[in-house]
């Protein structure tokens, strides 16, 4: 509110700004201001078999401090659950994604809540950005009732499908051609709408991936295949794996563009650019150059294939928030001191959800069988010993 | 025998039961205490009796596609992907007239790339629409059996009931004639096994129309295994079949013949081989009840296990590999089911335990024949010579 009194098209004044810090933005940190900022990627898109996107981006302050806020969200989420993880309250699987928030954060800022987007396992804030809550992740990490699968899918099996979040999907690849169907789909019902299919630089080299965008082309479906590059799969150095790094390129027919993934802005535009031509002309590859600073998974510490000097260098020369910070800042959008205020609040919700989700029930024995199908006619499901567990399907 | 096969030949010209009955050309009799070695005289196909006295033939073939056409008119939600099976009007004709009548949008010919077009389908029912996917043979299925699986089975129990599936992977499944051994596999099991999944296997039209039909109309995923040499065969449809409505219950099997000495269970093309069996059998005095399993998963185990109480000898029969067959699953239900009722041990008939070979005598032997069964029938009855003739 304090920043909205400020916003005469000429520039804010940093003067002003002081005395009103305490009072407002303690309760109304995000700013409402809609000022058009026009702000240069870090670098020029490369393309192939297309024209890039201009360098320069428009976004509003209250856009920026919105990414500042959501990837603030995003971070801490997940280093608390690595803290969870490491307590053992969460199991079996968890993969981080602190280092690629801007992906996600930039994606939503370039699309709407009714295209639709799948990804593979690294899914958590995937999911935040496409409206879940924290309460929804670490109750769905920690098994509980008021998870976002109720406790059934686990880390890597997040859905949302009332705003186009179709998961969360365990096998490498897999979620591709997923994709490319919601488009055929998304065409078939002429919705106006696109698809974005995440995968990493692993999955990349997939045959089915290949398989769906030959079909994608084909069919001229609005599918835009979006790969995470963040240099490794699991511990494959990506010059190990693919005789062709150049995963925009991979298309061949296909037109792509690579996009630094650790900016925000650049991420949003290319997004924008994706989903215009992808309704006009078909399928579309973006290669997103960007970085986990976790390892693959909780199982791995990251290092081994690694040096702690590359991890401790992206942190210091690229970091996504830092970046955002540091456009706020230069533009006096907000002081330092609000910024930190953000990111203590932004702990605190975190850590309320984490108690929370906590007291949330593990789900009821009878949720062993249920949604095994949509319709199960009355059949008769067993459990291990099936003369003592018994169920009917309803 | 004679007049066995006459009345096959009067009733598939398209005669009913009925008539026949009233012209005084079959007698019924109710053998007492078992000394005539013909209790009944029935014909081949026994489903007659069901109908009303309009009668037409169908082939399975023309079963399915009159299905797909009906569904897709109903749901312009349904369309139909695959190999050839738009301009080429269907590797095996069953999608004849269909790119013709709804275009190129909803009969959709595809790449050979069975991981690629099966997940596109997956995913297109995650979006809500309804596509049957069609594997040239289930073979090919196993490139694209992640998706079946991971993908489609299991999506709405991992996501609490957010994404639904509903699809269906339709095809011919088990051997052919001569193909080989990558092209005979019968995945019944291995699909009847997973949790999330449905899985059907017709024998007749009426099958065909009523399974395909109600597949189609199904939320869940569902893997509909057709039979090539059964698409070429005709049987008696009523006009209760024909109807545009028609529709049969997923999970029930259906008794194609009534016996009370010993259960046949079959699916697809064996209850063909099974009825054979039966009409041998009861020259010798042994009332066979042959099952038309119809559903896989779900098995209809109170129907199964209904019969085996009333004849309490088994004989499982199917195409498939035996070891973790059908047969295994059936086997293992009664047993938990209706262990005191058995008077023998269960009767398995598969497919040979070998990769199908080329041979033709070899391939015969690969697969269960008509005697095989009647053989297995005799040994749950306990008897390996005939009947000696009645004093």
């Amino acid at each position: 509110m304090a920043l909205s009194k400020l916003s005469s098209p000429s520039s804010l004044s940093t003067n002003i700004l002081k005395p009103l810090t305490n009072s407002f933005l303690l309760h109304r940190p995000i700013s409402t201001d809609t000022t058009p900022l026009t702000i240069e990627t870090s670098v020029p898109f490369t393309s192939h078999q297309c024209e890039a996107p201009s360098r320069s981006v428009e976004t509003t302050p209250k856009e920026l401090l919105s990414f500042f806020r959501q990837m603030a969200t995003m971070r801490r989420m997940e280093i608390a659950a690595d803290s969870l993880y490491k307590a053992k309250l969460v199991r079996g699987f968890c993969h981080l994604y602190d280092g690629q928030e801007a992906v996600a954060i930039g994606m939503e800022a370039g699309i709407t809540k009714k295209d639709s987007i799948i990804t593979a396992y690294r899914d958590h804030c995937t999911f935040l950005g496409r409206g879940g809550t924290l309460l929804e992740v670490f109750s769905e990490l920690m098994g509980r009732k008021d998870g976002c699968s109720h406790g059934k899918g686990g880390s890597m099996h997040f859905y949302k499908k009332d705003s186009g979040f179709y998961g969360g999907h365990g096998i490498v690849g897999a979620q591709i051609p997923l994709g490319c169907g919601l488009a055929f789909a998304q065409k078939y019902s002429k919705d106006e709408t696109v698809t974005f299919a995440l995968y990493g630089d692993g999955a990349a080299n997939q045959g089915q991936l290949f398989e769906a965008l030959n079909i994608a082309a084909l069919w001229d479906l609005p599918a835009i295949l979006v790969c995470e590059n963040n240099h490794y799969g699991m511990g494959t150095a990506e010059w190990r794996a693919a005789k062709s790094p150049s995963y925009y390129k991979r298309g061949d027919y296909v037109p792509g563009l690579k996009v630094d993934g650790m900016d925000a802005l650049a991420v949003k535009q290319a997004c924008k650019f994706a989903k215009e031509h992808a309704l006009k002309n078909g399928p579309m590859i973006l290669e997103m150059d960007t970085y986990r600073y976790h390892g693959h998974s909780m199982s791995d510490p990251g290092s081994t294939y690694r040096t702690r000097d590359e991890i401790s260098g992206v942190r210091q020369e690229r970091d996504p928030i830092e970046r955002i910070r540091k456009l706020i800042l230069a533009h006096d959008l907000a002081t330092e001191k609000e910024l930190k205020d953000i990111e203590k609040e932004v702990r605190k919700e975190v850590d309320d959800a984490i108690a929370k989700a906590k007291e949330s029930p593990m789900p009821e024995p009878s949720e062993l069988f249920t949604n095994v199908y949509v319709k199960g006619y009355g059949v008769e499901v067993f459990g291990a010993d099936r003369k003592e567990v018994r169920g009917v399907l309803p | 025998m004679v007049l066995l096969l006459a009345v096959n030949m009067v009733t598939r010209a398209g005669f009913s039961l009925k008539q026949l009955k009233m012209w005084g050309i079959i007698r019924q009799k109710v053998a007492a205490g078992g000394g005539s070695p013909v209790a009944r005289i029935r014909p081949v196909v026994s489903n007659l009796r069901n109908y009303s006295s309009a009668v037409k033939q169908m082939m399975v073939r023309e079963a399915l596609n009159s299905a797909l056409d009906e569904e897709m008119s109903a749901d312009p939600k349904v369309f139909l992907m695959g190999e050839e099976v738009g301009e080429y009007q269907g590797a095996y004709k069953i999608s004849k007239g269909l790119l013709e009548k709804y275009g190129p949008e909803r009969v959709l010919d595809t790449p050979i790339t069975e991981a690629g077009f099966t997940g596109i389908g997956v995913g297109a029912a995650y979006y809500g629409l309804k596509p049957v996917v069609e594997f040239m043979t289930f073979n090919f299925s196993m490139q694209a059996i992640d998706h079946i699986i991971n993908s489609a089975a299991k999506s709405n129990y991992m996501s609490s009931g957010q994404i639904s599936v509903p699809i269906v992977f339709r095809g011919p499944n088990g051997a052919a004639a001569g193909v080989g051994a990558q092209h005979s596999h019968c995945y019944a099991a291995w699909y009847a096994s997973v949790p999330g999944l449905k899985v059907l296997s017709p024998y007749s039209s009426e099958d065909a129309r009523g399974l395909l039909k109600a597949a189609i109309r199904d939320p869940d995923p569902v893997v509909f295994l057709e039979n090539e040499l059964l698409y070429g065969e005709s049987f008696p449809v009523s006009a209760e079949v024909l109807d545009s409505s028609f529709c049969l219950p997923i999970g029930k099997a259906k008794i194609e013949r009534e016996g009370k000495d010993v259960t046949i269970t079959a699916f697809s093309k064996i209850v063909g081989l099974s009825l054979k069996a039966a009409e041998i059998l009861a020259k010798e005095g042994i009332s066979a009840e042959v099952i038309n399993l119809r559903s896989i998963r779900p098995l209809d185990r109170s129907t199964i296990n209904a019969s085996v109480r009333k004849t309490n000898r088994l004989v499982t029969v199917e195409e498939g590999f035996p070891q973790h067959g059908v047969g295994a699953e059936i086997c293992a239900s009664v047993i938990e089911e209706s262990f005191s009722y058995l008077d023998a041990p269960v009767e398995r008939i598969a497919g040979a335990d070998v990769p199908m070979p080329y041979a033709a005598n070899l391939e015969r032997m690969a697969v269960p024949q008509v005697e095989d069964i009647v053989r297995a029938a005799k040994r749950a009855c306990y008897r390996s010579v005939p009947m000696a003739a009645a004093a």
